[in-house]
């Protein structure tokens, strides 16, 4: 049928790859933040890591608050188990390593902001987008379509612009 | 709180899930993220919603169950924040950095361990932006006994 066709096309268009790798790997994600919380209670997110690690080595005012001491040690272990997720990732599946070819300003550039919005934001795609939304937090869902819109439109932008990758 | 033995180990083994998980999604290189922001391949839906889906599932399960977490004797709750204009203040400025990049913390420490080291790069820099947000924030929250600030 023709209608068969043209949904078939949409899809492929759509989806390049597939769906498979991509909802398979989500699941992946919920079960490891599902793994932690029925074992311990936690809801972890990535970013805060970026803050509580800080709180080894400086003692600026907001680096003093319990919320970032108090769970230091436990998210310097989520993340290099996140680290080793990615080189089991990278050994059984991926057959080597893989460097992105995105240039080096916009790694840093889109880093630091990164850094600045994801805490002043109080949290990123995990802690907002899975961990958020899992909770249906209200909040987290007015920064998840915050980020996705403004993301879509500076991807954009920078491609408009001729900027590849 | 009395901590388990296990209560580490059990954190590491559940980051090397949700690594594997950033692994297997693409979602550790750049590149893929920029396609679907780009319209090019819209497969990264599936990953945070999919991710969402399982996770909220489990989270109402605890709920449900009334229990405490073995390893921690925690209750079982849920992650809400307080809403306030820093949180849209915060998702625009990730925003315009993740749409630059194509990186998010968590893909970023995945794709460390899939052997991306220029990721490195972008770290360094998250890093960097999560200090200068704590700097302006401590000096934001000294008291100013003087006057009160008209925001």
């Amino acid at each position: 049928m023709v209608l068969d066709a043209v949904l078939q096309e949409t899809l492929t268009g759509l989806f390049p790859h597939g769906i498979t790798r991509y909802l398979l790997g989500g699941v992946l994600i919920g079960l490891g933040v599902g793994f932690i919380y029925l074992a311990t209670g936690l809801i972890p997110g990535a970013s805060t890591f970026l803050e509580s690690t800080w709180t080894y080595v400086s003692g600026l005012e907001r680096f003093r608050d319990p919320s970032l001491v108090g769970t230091r040690d436990w998210r310097v272990v989520f993340t290099l188990g996140i680290v080793a997720g990615g080189a089991v990732y990278a050994v059984v599946f991926q057959g080597g390593i893989w460097t992105t070819s995105v240039q080096w300003w916009r790694l840093l550039a889109g880093g630091v902001l990164v850094g600045i919005g994801t805490r002043l934001g109080k949290g990123c795609t995990s802690g907002h987008g899975v961990c958020g939304l899992g909770s249906a937090s209200a909040t987290s869902l007015v920064n998840v379509v915050t980020f996705l819109a403004i993301a879509i439109g500076t991807a954009q932008l920078v491609n408009a612009l001729g900027v590849t990758p | 709180m009395s901590r388990h033995p296990l209560f580490l180990p059990t954190v590491f083994v559940g980051g090397m899930i949700f690594g594997l998980g950033l692994g297997a999604s693409h979602m550790a290189r750049p590149e893929v993220v920029l396609d679907f922001l780009q319209f090019q391949d819209l497969g990264l839906v599936f990953v945070m919603g999919g991710a969402a889906v399982v996770s909220g599932l489990i989270f109402a399960f605890g709920q449900w169950s009334d229990g405490r977490a073995p390893l921690s004797g925690r209750s079982f709750g849920r992650r809400i924040r307080s809403f306030d204009r820093n949180v849209v203040a915060g998702g625009t400025l990730f925003g315009v950095g993740w749409g630059l990049s194509g990186i998010c913390p968590g893909a970023a420490y995945a794709s460390l361990g899939t052997g991306n080291y220029p990721i490195l790069i972008a770290i360094t820099g998250m890093f960097a932006g999560a200090y200068l947000q704590a700097h302006w924030r401590s000096n934001a929250e000294q008291p100013e006994p003087t006057h009160t600030s008209a925001d």
